[in-house]
C-alpha cells in the first residue's frame, strides 16, 4: 500500500509529532516501505484464529481494592518541566 | 588490581566469601576500567559514589556471613531501568534530566541482594534498534574488531552498552531488556551470554515501557553459570506488575549439571534463510553435533509461521509503543519545547515530541498510530495478533511432540559496521529474524557464544525453551557452552 503525503500528515497529527511540510514526502515513502513489508501478513490464512490477548494463559493476580500509596505531591512534581503551587502547569487549554 | 574486573560473578562470589578480595576492591577495579573505556561509549551515567557506598555495605554484610550470591558484585544497569536518584532516560532526549523518585523492581531486587551499581549503560533510544545507533548519547562501540582492521563495529542493540561493557570487562555483568532480541543479538555480537526469560518471570515495573506484551528483562553475563545466578535474583512475582507470574523461582545454578542425555532438541527448518552466510550455517551444524555428542536426541522440526514473525512484530511492537509513548507530552517529566507566542497545548505536544524523539522512535510511533487508526485496526493490528496466535501454536505443537529445546542461530551475521544499515529500517529489522519469534510466543531464549568467524568476530547460537523452564534451558545452554569451549576475548585497543 502506498501512503501519500496527506496520509503521512494525518498520522503525524494523530501521533502529536510536528513534521514540517518538506519532510512529508520522505516520511510517506518510509511508511510505504514499512507497510509493504508488513503486508506479507495478508498471505496467512487467519480464518477462525483468535487474536492473541495474553501470551501466557494465566489469570492476572488481584489484590484488595485499597489505597496503598500516596501523599507524595513533591515527588510527583519533582521532574515536571513547569510546576506551580502544587500543580503541573501547561499553556492555556480553555479560552 | 585491574584484572579483578575480568572475574565472573561465580568467581568473585567465591573470592568474596573466602575473604580473598573485598567488594570495594572489585568495585574500584571496575570503576577504573570504566574510566579507561570512554571510547566504547558503553557507560553513559557513572555512579562511583553510589557504587562505593554499596560496596562498603556489601563488605559488611559478607563479613557478617549469610550474604546472597550477588552481594558485592559490581554490575552495569541498562538506562531503561529507573534507578532512584540517578538519571534514567532510556537513551532519549525527551527524558533529559529525568531523575526517578523510585527504583525499578528488578534493579531494586539486585541491590537488595547486595549488588553494586557502577553506572547506567547505553542502549538504543527506548530500546528501538538493533545497533545502538539511535541513542541520544551517541553510539556504543563493540570491543571486538575484525583481525587487522580497526573499523568500528556495532555491539548490537538495543542492549548495546550492556553487551560492550560486559565483553570489555568494565563490569562483571549487566542488566538488559529484550523486546525482539535486544539481549540475545548484542550478546551474540560481543561473545557473551544473554537470556530472555519467559514473559512474566521478571517484573516490568519501573522499566521504561516499549511494547508491554513483549518486554522482558534479563541478565547479560560472561557465562551460563553467571546467567543462572543473576537471573534468579531478578525473577519473582511483583504486586506492582500484574503480568508478573506468581510462581516459585528455582535455584537455577543448582540445575546446571551439564547432563542432557535423552533430551530432545529440535532444529527448525524454516530458520534456514535465503542468503544465510555459510559460516552461520556451519556454526549451527556444529552446535547440532555438539548437542548430539552430549547425548541429546536431535531432530528436524517445522515452525511453519516463522516467516511472518517479523512483519507481525513490526505491527504489534509499534502499536504498543505508540500507546506507551503517549505519556511523553512535556507535562510531567523530561523535555518541554520552548513555545512561541500564541502556541497552545497541541503545539506544545507536537513540538516537544518532534524535538525529544529521534527519527526511529518517531517512525515507530507513527507506524503504530497508523496501524491502530480507524479503518486499519482490523487489517493490520488484529491480523498481526492472529498471526501471533499461530506463531505461538507452532511452538506448542513441537513441545507437545516432546521437544525440550530448539537450537537456532542467534543472528543472521556477525557484528556489522556502525553506520551501515542506518538508512534502511527494514534491513535493520532483519537482524531480529531469529530472536523475535521467541518474544511473540513469550518463551525463554538464550544466546551462547560458540565460535569465531574467519575475521575473528564472535558468533552465537540461540536455544529456545519451554515456558517457565529456564532451569532446563540454562542446563542445555551449559552443555553447549562446555562443548563449544568458547574462551576468546577481544584484544584491548581502547
Amino acid at each position: 500500500m502506498s501512503i501519500d503525503t496527506e496520509t503521512a500528515a494525518r498520522v503525524a497529527k494523530l501521533a502529536r509529532i510536528r513534521v514540517e511540510d518538506d519532510a512529508l514526502p520522505a516520511l510517506a515513502q518510509e511508511f510505504s516501505n514499512i507497510l509493504g513489508f508488513i503486508e506479507q501478513l495478508n498471505e496467512v490464512d487467519v480464518d477462525g484464529v483468535e487474536p492473541m490477548v495474553s501470551v501466557e494463559p494465566m489469570r492476572l493476580k488481584r489484590r484488595e481494592d485499597g489505597v496503598t500509596d500516596g501523599g507524595m505531591q513533591d515527588k510527583v512534581l519533582a521532574n515536571a518541566p513547569d510546576a506551580r503551587e502544587g500543580f503541573f502547569a501547561v499553556p492555556k487549554v480553555v479560552e | 588490581m585491574t584484572d579483578l574486573s575480568k572475574l565472573k560473578i561465580s568467581e568473585a562470589r567465591d573470592a568474596l566469601r573466602k575473604g580473598d578480595v573485598t567488594s570495594v576492591d572489585l568495585t574500584e577495579a571496575c570503576l577504573s576500567a570504566v574510566d579507561r573505556a570512554v571510547t566504547l561509549g558503553a557507560v553513559v551515567h557513572k555512579t562511583p559514589e553510589v557504587a562505593i557506598g554499596q560496596a562498603k555495605s556489601a563488605d559488611d554484610r559478607i563479613k557478617a556471613g549469610d550474604a546472597p550470591d550477588l552481594c558485592g558484585i559490581p554490575l552495569g544497569i541498562k538506562d531503561l531501568f529507573c534507578t532512584k536518584g540517578v538519571p534514567s532516560q532510556a537513551a532519549s532526549a525527551i527524558l533529559n534530566g529525568f531523575t526517578p523518585e523510585y527504583e525499578s523492581t528488578v534493579s531494586g531486587k539486585l541491590f537488595d541482594a547486595g549488588a553494586v551499581m557502577l553506572g547506567k549503560l547505553n542502549m538504543d533510544e527506548f530500546a528501538m534498534g538493533s545497533s545502538n545507533e539511535t541513542s541520544t548519547y551517541g553510539n556504543a562501540v563493540n570491543p571486538w574488531r575484525r583481525n587487522g582492521d580497526d573499523t568500528a563495529l556495532t555491539p548490537g542493540g538495543s542492549s548495546g552498552g550492556s553487551a560492550a561493557a560486559v565483553a570489555a570487562d568494565l563490569c562483571l555483568a549487566a542488566t538488559g531488556t529484550d523486546t525482539g532480541g535486544s539481549i540475545r543479538q548484542p550478546a551474540a555480537f560481543t561473545g557473551i551470554t544473554g537470556i530472555k526469560p519467559t514473559y512474566g518471570r521478571c517484573s516490568r515495573w519501573g522499566i521504561v515501557a516499549f511494547a508491554s506484551s513483549l518486554d522482558q528483562a534479563g541478565p547479560m553475563t560472561k557465562d551460563v553459570r553467571d546467567a543462572a545466578i543473576m537471573l534468579e535474583a531478578m525473577c519473582g512475582h511483583d504486586p506492582k506488575d500484574s503480568t508478573s507470574a506468581d510462581l516459585p523461582v528455582p535455584n537455577f545454578e543448582a540445575m546446571l549439571t551439564g547432563d542432557i542425555r535423552g533430551k530432545t532438541i529440535g532444529i527448525p527448518r524454516e530458520y534456514t534463510m535465503d542468503g544465510m552466510p555459510d559460516e552461520i550455517a556451519a556454526l549451527w551444524a556444529e552446535g547440532r553435533k555438539m548437542l548430539e555428542d552430549a547425548g541429546a536426541v536431535v531432530k528436524d522440526i517445522s515452525l511453519p509461521h516463522t516467516k511472518y514473525a517479523l512483519p507481525a512484530y513490526y505491527v504489534i511492537a509499534p502499536a504498543e509503543a505508540s500507546s506507551n509513548l503517549a505519556r511523553y507530552d512535556g507535562v510531567r517529566y523530561g523535555h518541554r519545547a520552548k513555545l512561541s507566542q500564541g502556541d497552545g497545548i497541541t503545539e506544545m505536544y507536537e513540538k516537544t515530541r518532534a524535538e525529544g524523539f529521534g527519527p526511529e522512535v518517531q517512525r515507530r510511533v507513527m507506524v503504530g498510530t497508523y496501524v491502530l487508526s480507524a479503518g486499519f485496526y482490523d487489517a493490520y493490528y488484529n491480523r498481526a495478533r492472529k498471526v501471533r496466535t499461530l506463531i505461538k501454536k507452532d511452538f506448542e505443537d513441537v513441545f507437545a511432540q516432546g521437544v525440550d529445546a530448539i537450537l537456532t542461530p542467534a543472528t543472521p551475521s556477525a557484528a556489522f559496521e556502525l553506520g551501515r544499515k542506518q538508512d534502511d529500517p527494514v534491513q535493520m529489522y532483519l537482524n531480529d529474524v531469529f530472536t523475535v519469534t521467541v518474544n511473540l510466543a513469550g518463551l525463554p531464549g538464550i544466546s551462547v557464544p560458540v565460535g569465531l568467524d574467519t575475521t575473528g568476530l564472535p558468533l552465537g547460537l540461540q536455544l529456545i525453551g519451554r515456558p517457565w523452564e529456564e532451569g532446563d534451558l540454562l542446563n542445555t545452554a551449559y552443555a553447549l557452552e562446555r562443548a563449544a569451549g568458547f574462551v576468546a576475548k577481544p584484544a584491548q585497543w581502547w
